[in-house]
């Protein structure tokens, strides 16, 4: 088991080399370092200078990929590529190309916002789904499941926009229940969150019910619940006991994969609710070319990525003891 | 057995369900502004709330250039110099200084000259300026000193810094007199190439030994530069300085209005330089000392910003005198009282305009610009066709501020493009014939509600040498009728084109419709009207407009290579002057040539000739005669057209006094007081929370729990038998 | 006629799909699930829907320069059917059916004076004189007529269908599935006869900020939805096949490699991915501007790019699962069987892997298509979706949030790009699911 986690933790270095130099590639191809020089300096008054000092002060004066002007190691390490990629493995992101401000000092102050909304509507939402799933799984083949897939397909075919814009209009600005948008740390944060942690449970309500509708369906169709049932065990029993227990592994795992990627916020959901997390982060910086936090950010999200799919492997083995990892 | 056990969970989360709905209910009887977005209460403290759309990048004053800094660092920071608060035309006042500077013009060999010397022989101008003594800065920890005297945290250590989250965790904090090398040192750090300032380039051409001082000090520290004199820069004594400038450059007064020259003392460089505090964000960009009516007290760009009063702000009075008709408006009712009125002032950070305008109705932002969606709902036109509020918003007792910017928006030709650039009369014809076409006035009605005016050539109203009615139509373009500028008709236009050899909008020489190619960075969703709007201009005459849209970077390429055709812009003025207009005009601010800020490369020897005589001149006749030539000029070769100075509304709330708009200050904050009580009464009034709609959904849901738990019952029943 | 190229690779698709059918004909692994799908009720109303909606994309999918019109604009035949709707533009916002606009303004009297208030439309109910009397009367008098045509139509070729049907054939007229979809074909049809003949007098669905009709709008961005929801399809299939099935059936270094890519790119997060490839695209466009002289080429080009980047980070998903169930079938007795028997791996991965994994991307396909088309609305709103000057449902969306805070609220937009993308998703989503009740194996059994 160990020997495994220490070679999955090795294959993640190939893995995030790809990643860091595809975003330099996909990012480089259309821009210079020039150009990134001028987009951040502004309008007025910009000379040749200025955008010489600046890419010198950020370390983009050398050349991007190969600097055939060095001495041995050094034509690799000279570079733009090496000098900007090989701090990310230590996580050291360096400082942001718009403002010069440290960018771990912000991911560490913006994560807790962005959990802050995530975390919630990832519990909240699951309790829902699965009691929803359970109610249609108990009503099987009663006008109530019926009525029920149906407002699931229903809910599934509204673009999630809607329900934000919606949701935004009829609670906060006809009922005046909350407040329409902010963020505020610790306790009273709680009246900041309920609106969109609401938008986010039901924007995924429709798709989820139906899928873990399937799940359930599937295990009570099994054997075994039929044994169970023949027994003469009632049939909340058999559902609590037996199908919810076996369903919940394919739900479980599901939940682990996502879990670190929590931190990365939503991007549509904070731009709207104006949550400073890191989702609102990622869009600003991309809407600002910001290439350094846009390189820290696409590097974090692998890493959550990869540390994701090790939790589901490893979950695995915990909740189903025949899962040998090797 | 387990259908009782689950019964009784039905029952126990029907219990909770009514104890959160009484919870809540309880607690909106508690606070009726269930939907406040402030968590703290203000107490007795005059608090202002205010929005941010877009975080700061800097708050040093060397480099700070835009206004949404400048809405901070001008509050904190105090240039020598001020505009007045209420005087019009725009005026320059003392803030620190004790009086205007003194002048005095130089020949080459360094003697004096009298004041009515001739142009020619003046080779440098002195400002000689005095302030006040007695001022202090903020406490901060940068000036905290022991009871030995020396800097407290000058020599912090790494384990010290490394326990640093942001600069309050240093508990000392100190203050200084401020002096005249202050100010001379923040010059000398303009020059610093490591500050990267964006005027730095401009100065080296106006203050003397700035070029060779950035030389100097490139390689070394920034605090290392006050000891090493600039030739240009020198404290006269401890409360008076000189600055010296190559030539004569009248404007030069205005810089000194800006945050540019503001101080800085030494000390501040040498604490923010230590090794480790960049990493925790605690640099000068961040974290501000000055010696102005506020100070930052909370610094988190992320959500929002806090200015504090600052306790040793020296004695500044409301101004006694103002505009006429301002005694009538109130506005001279705390005359003589002293400066600020406001204790606290917080920044939200907002970005989406639709929360930012409906916050604003519910009383927790104290002002808002309109948003050109919202406009109908705020503001409607008179008979006369004047803007006043809407019935609505005079009922919330909302106040109307208009004013006309110091800027213009125009779309411009680049004048080294084949077709419709150049000093032929082919070209001039149809940048003409497109100057009528592109009907400014419709854009302005269209996209900017009718908060505009068409422009009839370089400068806007309020600047010196814009001419008022008839004298001040652009006779290519306008007619006047009736009183009244009046657009020509698109005949003429038609007309001009058939001369230039388009006949229609068909290219005599190809057969083809001309194709014409536009430029421009609006590439949202929310610029697609106005795009389209622009090819329905030049369809008018047959043109076939091509809208190239790209981001920011790649125009800023294609306008530097010269590859634009048309493109809009827009030039906000850096002080009231009409140099400040013309020189974008200005032959040897070509941007292909020059890398200067004339875009559109016009060049006319003629029109450099008039801009270097008017641009050291006076204000009198003679200029203002010739800035009449110059609009002549540049409307009859039409480099552009000229779209529309824009004009600024923005709302007040009832409860927000002392408002009166002042396109050049920055400072305003510190003349402006609100109400408290009045705006708790009618934030508590507006925001009574709407509860029925939640208990029906809440009773419907029960209501569909019924038939499900029976149908429940009647199953498991079965299921037992 | 002029061919974009999103034009070219929508008449490949369809090529593509009659000659799979043609291929497929008489098979009897496709037969019995296809004769499921026509016995079910929702399936083929469902399918019904999107067929009318493919017309309509179809038609707006045939490029051509006007005859009369000189330059280079180019119009589809949509567009040349819809010109007086394309052409009655409004000065600002008009609400349905109104005859006055949404704003008021100052307008000049006959007799000279001026008057601040709500102008009349210039096209919106232009022909009424009296509109305060006969408005209410005139647009229910128009919608009947309107009604009546469509509903005349069908009525006149389900008689013509009906009369020419031999007897053997009369089921597809009259068996309980046959009724529903020509229930939902009268429906369709009558409706959108009626809107259409309203649409000529007035503005159904209102005018937008520009004064342009919110009716065509909506209409115009069914083409973009079906591109981006099947294009998208065409452009990630052949890569996840070849791969996936690659990956599991020679397993080695083979599998380790494509592992390795779509994990990569699977952990990029894919909104980064999207912007980059906008901005390439953009770049692109700057660089060869004398090949795209006309918007439609331009917004063309952004579209097709937008197809092609979503193909790329979306074929992951379906590549893991046909590697997957590649790896199950490699086990099988009849494949061992053949490779024993030492017949070519070509043969193998065609005869019977190949045909043994269709079911997966058939379902995966019609999956797909839904999220594809409200993920292109998600992406208009940060501003990397399609073209701005495209009509799309995203961008429609995008611009009526900000008329939601308006006062009083202009609702139109937000409730037509509602209702014409509700429509065509819920079709798609209900019709995805009777496709993978008939094809999944495991799902056959028990309903």
């Amino acid at each position: 088991m160990i020997q495994y986690i220490i070679r999955r933790v090795l294959y993640a270095f190939p893995l995030l080399m790809g990643v860091n130099i595809l975003t330099f590639v996909l990012f480089f191809i259309v821009n210079s370092p020039d150009d990134m020089a001028r987009m951040q300096l502004g309008q007025k008054h910009v000379t040749e200078q200025a955008v010489e000092n600046w890419k010198q002060q950020r370390g983009y004066d050398l050349p991007l990929l190969w600097n055939s002007k060095a001495e041995g190691k050094e034509k690799l390490t000279q570079t733009i590529f090496y000098q900007k990629s090989a701090g990310l493995f230590l996580f050291r992101f360096g400082i942001s190309d718009s403002d010069r401000r440290n960018i771990a000092a912000d991911i560490q102050q913006r994560m807790w916002p962005s959990l802050a909304v995530a975390l919630p509507t990832l519990i909240v939402g699951l309790l829902v789904n699965i009691t929803f799933a359970l109610i249609m799984v108990l009503f099987r083949n009663s006008y109530l499941e019926h009525a029920g897939v149906v407002l699931c397909v229903i809910l599934m075919s509204v673009s999630s926009l809607f329900y934000i814009i919606g949701g935004q209009f009829l609670i906060g600005k006809l009922l005046r229940l909350v407040p329409i948008s902010g963020y505020e740390g610790g306790f009273s944060a709680l009246k900041f969150l309920i609106l969109p942690v609401l938008i986010g449970v039901f924007s995924a309500i429709g798709a989820n019910v139906r899928w873990y509708r399937t799940l359930f369906l599937e295990e009570v169709e099994k054997d075994y619940v039929r044994t169970a049932r023949a027994k003469g065990l009632s049939e909340t029993r058999t559902l609590f006991r037996h199908v919810l227990k076996n369903a919940m592994l394919p739900i479980l795992t599901g939940v682990v994969v996502v879990l670190p990627t929590l931190f990365m916020g939503s991007l549509i959901m904070e731009s709207f609710f104006s949550i400073p997390g890191l989702g609102s982060y990622t869009i600003d910086a991309i809407n600002s070319q910001d290439f350094a936090i846009v390189r820290a950010m696409v590097f974090l999200g692998s890493v959550l990525y990869v540390i994701g799919l090790l939790l589901t492997d490893i979950s695995y083995t915990l909740v189903d003891p025949r899962v040998r990892l090797s | 057995m387990s259908s009782l056990l689950s019964m009784k969970m039905y029952a126990d989360q029907a219990r909770t369900l009514v104890l959160i709905v009484l919870a809540i209910i309880l607690g909106a009887c508690a606070d009726s502004r269930l939907n406040n977005p402030y968590p703290q209460e203000e107490g007795d403290q005059a608090v202002l709330y205010e929005s941010f759309s877009e975080r700061p990048k800097h708050l040093d004053p060397a480099v700070a250039y835009s206004s949404n800094e400048y809405a901070f660092i001008a509050q904190i920071y105090e240039p020598p110099f001020q505009y007045h608060y209420l005087k019009r035309p725009y005026e320059l006042t003392p803030l620190t200084a004790t009086g205007m500077p003194e002048i005095e013009y130089l020949n080459a060999r360094g003697d004096k000259l009298a004041s009515t010397a001739n142009d020619s022989d003046i080779a440098y101008t002195d400002y000689i300026i005095e302030i006040q003594p007695g001022i202090r800065y903020q406490p901060h920890p940068v000036l905290a000193k022991n009871a030995q005297g020396d800097y407290l945290y000058h020599h912090l250590t790494a384990a010290q810094i490394d326990q640093l989250g942001t600069l309050q965790d240093l508990p000392e904090s100190g203050s200084r007199e401020l002096v005249a090398e202050d100010y001379v040192y923040q010059i000398k750090r303009l020059a610093h190439p490591k500050i990267q300032s964006p005027i730095a380039e401009m100065m080296k051409n106006y203050i003397v030994g700035f070029d060779e001082f950035s030389k100097q000090v490139a390689d070394k520290q920034k605090f290392e530069i006050k000891d090493i004199p600039m030739e240009g820069v020198t404290a006269l004594d401890r409360y008076q300085y000189r600055i010296r400038i190559k030539g004569k450059y009248p404007q030069f007064k205005f810089w000194l209005a800006m945050p540019f020259f503001a101080p800085m003392p030494w000390e501040a460089d040498v604490f923010y330089e230590q090794p480790g505090l960049d990493d925790k964000n605690i640099t000068l960009d961040w974290y501000p000392i000055g010696t102005g009516p506020y100070f930052l007290a909370e610094n988190n760009p992320n959500r929002r910003m806090i200015l504090l009063k600052n306790p040793l702000f020296h004695l500044e009075t409301y101004p006694s005198e103002g505009e006429p008709g301002d005694k009538e408006k109130g506005l001279l009712a705390d005359a003589g009282k002293p400066l600020p009125f406001i204790d606290k002032v917080v920044y939200m950070l907002e970005k989406e305009t639709i929360p930012y305008w409906n916050k604003f109705l519910q009383g927790y932002y104290d002002a808002s610009g309109i948003a050109s969606d919202n406009f109908d709902q705020a503001i409607q036109f008179t008979g006369s066709g004047a803007a006043t509020l809407t019935e609505a918003m005079r009922e919330k007792g909302i106040q109307l501020e208009t004013a006309v910017t110091t800027s213009i928006f125009y779309l411009g030709f680049n004048m080294l493009d084949a077709t419709v650039g150049g000093d032929s009369e082919k070209a001039r014809k149809l940048r003409q014939a497109i100057a009528i076409a592109v009907d400014y006035e419709e854009y302005i009605a269209i996209f900017a509600n009718g908060r505009g005016v068409a422009a009839q050539g370089l400068i806007p109203p309020g600047i010196y040498g814009y001419a008022e009615g008839k004298d001040g139509v652009n006779p290519y373009v306008y007619d006047w009728k009736d009183g009244k500028a009046q657009r020509k008709s698109i005949e003429v236009a038609r007309r001009l084109m058939a001369e230039a050899g388009y006949p229609g909008g068909i290219d005599s020489k190809t057969q083809q419709a001309l194709i014409l190619y536009f430029d421009t960075t609006s590439v949202s969703i929310d610029d697609r009207p106005r795009m389209n709007w622009y090819r329905k201009q030049f369809e008018k005459l047959g043109i076939k407009l091509v809208i190239r849209g790209t981001d920011y970077n790649r125009f800023q390429q294609k306008m530097r290579a010269g590859n634009a055709q048309i493109f809009f812009w827009g030039w906000n003025a850096d002080y009231p002057d009409p140099e400040n207009f013309f020189f974008l005009l200005y032959g040897p601010n070509a941007k292909v040539a020059h890398g200067g800020e004339n875009a559109g490369n016009y060049q006319n020897p003629e029109f450099d000739r008039l801009f270097e005589q008017m641009r050291n001149m006076e204000n009198g006749e003679q200029r203002y005669e010739i800035i009449q030539q110059l609009q002549e000029l540049v409307r009859r070769d039409a480099p552009w057209v000229f779209g529309f100075h824009p004009k600024s509304f923005s709302l007040y709330h009832g409860w927000y006094k002392n408002l009166k708009p002042n396109l050049m200050a920055n400072n305003q904050l510190k003349y402006t007081r609100i109400d408290t009580t009045a705006r708790a009464e009618k934030r508590a009034a507006w925001n009574k929370p709407v509860f029925w709609p939640l208990l029906l959904a809440i009773v419907v849901f029960m209501l569909l729990l019924i038939p499900a738990v029976l149908a429940y019952r009647r199953r498991v029943r079965e299921t037992i038998q | 006629m002029i061919i974009l190229w999103t034009d070219a690779l929508i008449f490949l698709l369809i090529a593509v799909m009659l000659l799979l059918g043609f291929y497929l004909r008489g098979k009897e692994y496709i037969k019995r699930p296809m004769q499921q799908i026509a016995r079910s009720k929702t399936g083929m109303m469902s399918l019904t829907v999107l067929i009318f909606f493919v017309v309509v994309g179809l038609l707006d999918s045939i490029h051509f320069k006007p005859p009369e019109g000189h330059g280079n604009e180019i119009i589809s035949a949509l567009d040349y059917w819809a010109t007086p709707l394309r052409e009655h533009s409004e000065k600002t916002y008009s609400a349905p059916f109104a005859v006055y606009l949404y704003s008021k303004e100052m307008m000049t009297l006959p007799d000279g004076t001026e008057q601040w208030g709500y102008p009349r439309l210039q096209f919106g109910g232009a022909h009424l004189a009296d509109p305060e009397t006969e408005h209410l009367p005139d647009i229910l008098e128009k919608a009947f007529y309107g009604w009546l045509q469509g509903a005349g139509l069908v009525v006149f070729f389900m008689v013509l269908l009906v009369s020419l049907l031999r007897e053997p054939h009369k089921r597809f007229i009259v068996s309980p599935t046959a009724k529903a979809v020509w229930a939902v074909v009268f429906l369709v049809v009558s409706v959108n006869y009626m809107l259409v003949y309203l649409s000529a007098y007035y503005h159904v669905f209102g005018t937008d900020k520009v004064g342009e009709d919110v009716f065509y709008q909506a209409i115009k961005s069914i083409r973009t939805g079906l591109v981006i929801g099947t294009l998208t399809t065409l452009v990630m299939l052949p890569m996840a096949l070849v791969f996936g099935i690659m990956a599991g059936f020679f397993r080695g270094w083979v599998d380790d490699v494509i592992q390795y890519v779509y994990t990569t790119l699977n952990s990029i997060p894919s909104v980064l991915l999207i912007a980059a490839s906008i901005l390439m695209v953009q770049v692109y466009m700057a660089a060869h501007e004398e090949k795209f002289t006309s918007v439609i080429v331009r917004a063309d080009m952004r579209l097709l790019f937008l197809c092609l980047i979503l193909g790329v980070t979306s074929w992951t998903g379906l590549c893991r699962l046909l590697r997957a169930e590649t790896l199950k079938l490699r086990e099988m007795e009849y494949v061992q069987a053949a490779q024993a028997m030492g017949v070519r791996r070509r043969v193998i991965l065609l005869r019977h892997i190949l045909p043994n994994v269709m079911h997966i991307v058939l379902i995966s396909v019609v999956l797909d298509f839904s999220s594809l088309v409200l993920a292109e609305a998600v992406l208009s709103y940060i501003n990397i979706g399609v073209d701005p000057t495209t009509y799309s449902w995203g961008n429609m969306i995008n611009g009526a949030r900000l008329e939601m805070a308006r006062e009083p609220v202009v609702w139109w937009s937000l409730t037509a790009s509602f209702i014409f993308m509700f429509a065509l998703v819920l079709a798609a989503n209900l019709f995805a699911d009777t496709v993978r009740d008939a094809f999944d194996p495991r799902r056959g059994a028990y309903e």
